[in-house]
């Protein structure tokens, strides 16, 4: 065993008081940076970046490794509180942890949400540790046509037959509509910006998310009268024990969702897309599937475990190939070289004492960041409690600036009131949001892919089924799509049959 | 388990470090600048976070940080939105500001050609160009190739079957793909990626049969001998003579003009400032990029990325900036990448 | 409340839910219009290399106008439409007590930057909203302020809108 060998020695490199000094101001920097909308994983460990040239290559990576898992655990926090994803990929930790919040359970909620991104941070770790040189070869598959699969898997898995089918494919479509404004990367053309040089950098899906969710839940719950309160948590930490005593009946889905978030991270499929794979396919195939959006727990853990272990695994790409599976690995890459290592093939090779280091802080970071997440949760819980007419404008005032902050563009902020504004209209009128989102975070990627394959194939959509991987993918995608239609076939069928029998 | 703690504090650049302040504290000039900045300076990157402009703009964001060669701190901040039309407009309307700093490559010609962005790099106040980037022919090390002269006849003979990658559409390396195409008479299929990163492993993983990567973008690949250079489309050889690969430098690779294929493209890497501001401002900025330069961190920058060191500024600088333009207008012009509005 | 009694009433004094469906459709559809005319202007055919930039949009938009299309007729002729007002004014008006005041808050933004604004913003909801003591909405409202500046501004670096304010004080 040659990697345990070379993870003690990681071990013996990152347990040293100095690196666990800056785990921990690492973690805690993650948190505050992942709960506010707008500073997110990339500009926090861009901002940090500079400080860490002085420092020891290991300490620093594992510093700025840190500050990401930190804002990965905290993303929960706002998603769960407030309906407000204090980063792309805890949309989909809203649609079940809000309405939990709205219960009285924002611990559960929090506890178990943390915990599924623990879980999911370990079988990706485990994946890294044992199985690297494999899946870096297995990423090398990825061209634009399995790239596509992916994305058309993901919204297969996501496309839930709603309540009104035609509401679901307008906030769909809708979706999709956004994310083609600006310019279009295959061709390097504009799409409507009609002449509006601010449309050119086209409509950032966090202002979309922070006016639909945000803005538009306050619009809504001020109207309702609810005023945030009804929801004061329990804030002790039996909360915890309690939830963790009720998680071992849900391995099933912590499984699937580890699946699925370490194969997202190592083909860039991101962590956003894992959420919302992670999410639709445990709506799709549990027993509570109906009451999905309704505050389960498993709702929660789905989508999280799913996105830590797809961020988690995104760092593998990184270091074996020098591609960065997020935009957060991107800018550690940066830094790597920048530290004077070459991420790339070469690395595990050449630079093992910190690749193993950085290995092994992983685990360690992880469960130091499981604790430290866990120990706040009564803290959060608290936050509930503070009146609505001070927690509401603090939450628009928090908003507008994480809204300014992703392109300090002063439009912006009126963007995220408009779509304030349209959220309260469509949540109202019965639109879903979640597909509206869900286009809107891939919509524009999933086209590109289908328009490189294009390129390469000249038009031939017999592309999708040029390999074993790609058609398998394609094909388990289309069955995902007509599975509720063939299973209500199949039901309707049964029922005819043992109408038939009893006549 | 102090050993191995040990064993890496040594190993890390605690000894050049060192060095690198000694040889600084000796060159820094002392004297009074006529003007400073108030206020911290913002450095604009037109592009996206990792790439090969956010990491200069970081490497001397670092370098001022360390030799502490400004008193007001330093942010780099990414606006890559419409593949860097956002921070390009961004800086042009911020006349008189002379606390934003943009870093320009060729996008500055290029974007308002094929998107009809008003804009033209007349609109900014040029500062300084501190280097040029070289641009590599690159096939994957398992295929046959190994002069441009043979791949080029093999892509000619396919018929358009091969298919070269490159970053975004109407962009650097789109240009030399046609450029490409009208010298050896081939037609590659170009498909755009978001990044040299993604060509790069596309590339390895041979869903395209070359790229025209920075050498920045494939070093790691060409290291691990997963990619192969045929030629640099350069006018002169590259001069790093140290080995990069098991026996390669990269002044080995030769010129594709040499090879037999004249195509030559190369892009700056420079700074503007927003129009309005001063004389004094803009000198401010070029002493302080002059002494960048100047430090063995960025030697130690230019040589792992094998940048063409190029430093220019005043009347140089804006004659070089003409002709260059006039050099991407007629690419652009050739290869039909104009606006059709 | 009051709108129990509207409840299964003719719309009354107010707009019924099914119509507000109904000019959403409608808005919907005009999107759907111009996002298939500024997509043909582009191109949106499928060429030699796959389909052109306005190929998918041209086409997202033509399935905008269907879908809308249906929801209008169901809105308007379908059997489970909701008679029952869209919003009561009276509720209607403590949206608009949180929209209002929002809008302003931005448009101050401009003009006083985002810290003196956020803070006169949360003191005015505080007055308003529960009538706290000057002393109390004074405290939470400039300390929320000065917390965010020192977040964004000292720690992160994010430059955020300043205004007059800050520059008196020299920042």
């Amino acid at each position: 065993m040659e990697e345990l060998e070379a993870l003690f020695q990681g071990f013996a490199l990152a347990l040293s008081w100095y690196n666990i000094g800056m785990m921990a101001i690492g973690i805690v920097l993650g948190i505050v940076i992942g709960v506010l909308p707008g500073l997110g994983g990339p500009n926090g460990v861009a901002i940090l970046l500079p400080l860490t040239f002085t420092m020891p290559p290991t300490s620093a990576i594992i510093m700025l490794s840190c500050i990401y898992w930190g804002t990965l655990f905290a993303g929960a926090i706002t998603s769960v509180l407030f309906n407000i994803p204090g980063e792309t990929h805890s949309v989909a930790t809203t649609f079940d942890g809000y309405p939990l919040a709205q219960q009285g359970k924002a611990g559960e909620a929090l506890t178990a949400a943390f915990t599924g991104s623990f879980i999911g941070a370990l079988v990706a770790v485990l994946l890294i540790t044992f199985l690297a040189p494999l899946v870096a070869k297995f990423a090398l598959k990825f061209g634009p046509p399995e790239f596509f699969a992916v994305y058309l898997l993901t919204f297969c898995s996501f496309v839930g037959t709603g309540k009104d089918p035609f509401k679901n494919i307008i906030s769909m479509m809708l979706g999709f509509g956004l994310a083609a404004i600006g310019m279009d990367t295959v061709s390097g053309e504009l799409r409507m910006t009609f002449g509006w040089s601010e449309l050119l950098r086209g409509v950032d899906f966090l202002i979309v998310v922070i006016g639909l969710f945000g803005v538009g839940e306050i619009l809504i719950s001020m109207e309702e009268g609810l005023a945030f309160d009804g929801k004061s948590a329990k804030i002790n930490a039996k909360v915890v024990l309690e939830t963790w005593k009720k998680l071992p009946r849900y391995w099933l889905t912590l499984i699937r969702s580890s699946i699925i978030g370490c194969w997202m991270g190592i083909t860039p499929g991101g962590a956003t897309a894992a959420s919302f794979m992670g999410y639709g396919i445990a709506k799709r195939f549990s027993k509570d599937g109906d009451k999905f959006g309704s505050g389960m727990l498993e709702g929660v853990i789905a989508p999280e475990t799913a996105a830590h272990a797809s961020g988690t695994a995104a760092l593998l790409p990184m270091l074996a190939l020098g591609i960065p599976g997020s935009a957060t690995a991107a800018v550690l890459l940066g830094g790597l070289m920048i530290w004077g290592l070459q991420p790339g093939p070469l690395l595990f090779v050449e630079q093992k004492d910190f690749v193993w280091g950085l290995i092994a802080s992983m685990y360690l970071s992880n469960i130091a960041g499981l604790i430290i997440v866990l120990s706040t949760v009564p803290l959060f819980a608290a936050i509930l409690r503070i009146p609505f007419s001070i927690i509401a404008p603090i939450i628009i005032v928090v908003c507008a600036i994480g809204a300014y902050s992703v392109h300090s563009a002063m439009l912006d902020i009126w963007f995220m009131v408009l779509f304030g504004m349209v959220g309260y209209l469509l949540k109202k009128l019965d639109y879903p949001l979640a597909p509206l989102v869900l286009s809107l975070v891939l919509g524009d990627r999933a086209e590109a892919a289908f328009r490189q394959a294009m390129m390469g194939s000249k038009g031939a959509m017999e592309i999708f089924w040029s390999n074993s991987l790609v058609g398998s993918i394609t094909t388990v995608a289309l069955l995902m799509l007509v599975w509720p239609v063939l299973s209500f076939a199949w039901s309707k069928l049964g029922q005819l049959r043992s109408a038939g029998g009893s006549r | 388990m102090m050993r191995f703690t040990r064993k890496l504090f040594n190993k890390t650049s605690l000894l050049p470090l060192s060095l690198a302040a000694f040889a600084c504290a000796a060159t820094l000039p002392m004297q009074a600048a006529a003007w400073e900045p108030t206020r911290p300076v913002e450095v604009i990157v037109p592009a996206g976070a990792g790439g090969a402009s956010d990491q200069m703009a970081r490497t001397i964001q670092g370098i001022i940080v360390k030799h502490k060669l400004m008193a007001q701190p330093m942010l780099v901040m990414n606006k890559s939105g419409a593949s860097g039309a956002e921070g390009i407009m961004d800086v042009k309307g911020s006349k008189g500001d002379p606390h934003k700093l943009m870093v320009a490559f060729s996008a500055i010609y290029t974007l308002p050609i094929a998107v009809n962005l008003p804009f033209n790099w007349r609109d900014l106040n040029p500062v300084a160009m501190i280097a040029m980037d070289e641009f590599l022919l690159w096939v994957n090390s398992e295929s046959p190739y190994k002069t441009p002269k043979e791949y080029l006849a093999a892509a000619k003979a396919s018929g358009g079957n091969f298919k070269m990658g490159g970053t975004g559409a109407k962009r650097e390396d789109h240009i030399i793909t046609v450029a490409l195409d009208k010298v050896a008479g081939a037609q590659f299929t170009y498909i755009p990626y978001k990044s040299g990163g993604e060509a790069a492993t596309q590339l390895v993983g041979k869903h395209i049969d070359s790229n025209v990567n920075n050498p920045s973008e494939n070093i790691a690949q060409w290291r691990a001998d997963q990619v192969r250079a045929l030629c640099v489309f350069s006018e002169h050889r590259m001069t790093y003579k140290d080995k990069v690969t098991k026996d390669q430098s990269w002044a080995d690779i030769p010129t594709c003009k040499e090879s037999g294929v004249d195509v030559e493209y190369q892009m700056l890497r420079a700074f503007f400032l927003p129009s309005g501001t001063s004389k004094d401002q803009v000198t401010y900025y070029a002493e302080l990029l002059k002494k960048v330069i100047a430090t063995p961190e960025w030697k130690e920058y230019v040589a792992k990325q094998a940048l063409k060191e190029d430093y220019r500024t005043g009347q140089d600088f804006v004659k070089f900036l003409e002709k260059d333009e006039a050099f991407h207008t007629k690419l652009m012009t050739e290869a039909g990448f104009a606006s059709k509005k | 409340m009051e709108q129990q009694q509207t409840q299964d009433q003719a719309p009354r004094g107010g707009l019924s839910h099914s119509g507000m469906d109904a000019i959403a459709s409608v808005v919907i559809f005009l999107i759907g219009v111009v996002m298939m005319i500024d997509n043909y202007k582009l191109g949106a055919g499928w060429a030699s290399d796959g389909p052109e930039s306005g190929y998918f949009p041209l086409r997202i938009g033509a399935i905008l106008c269907i879908a809308s299309v249906v929801v209008l007729l169901k809105s308007l002729f379908g059997k489970a439409r909701k008679h029952e007002i869209f919003v009561s004014w009276k509720r209607f008006k403590l949206v608009l007590m949180v929209l209002l005041p929002t809008g302003v808050y931005v448009l101050a933004i401009q003009f006083l930057g985002i810290y003196v604004a956020s803070a006169l913003f949360i003191a005015a909801f505080m007055r308003v909203m529960d009538k706290y003591s000057w002393l109390k909405t004074l405290l939470v409202s400039v300390a929320v302020s000065v917390a965010l500046y020192w977040m964004f501004e000292v720690q992160f670096m994010v430059p955020l809108p300043k205004g007059p304010l800050e520059a008196l004080l020299g920042f």
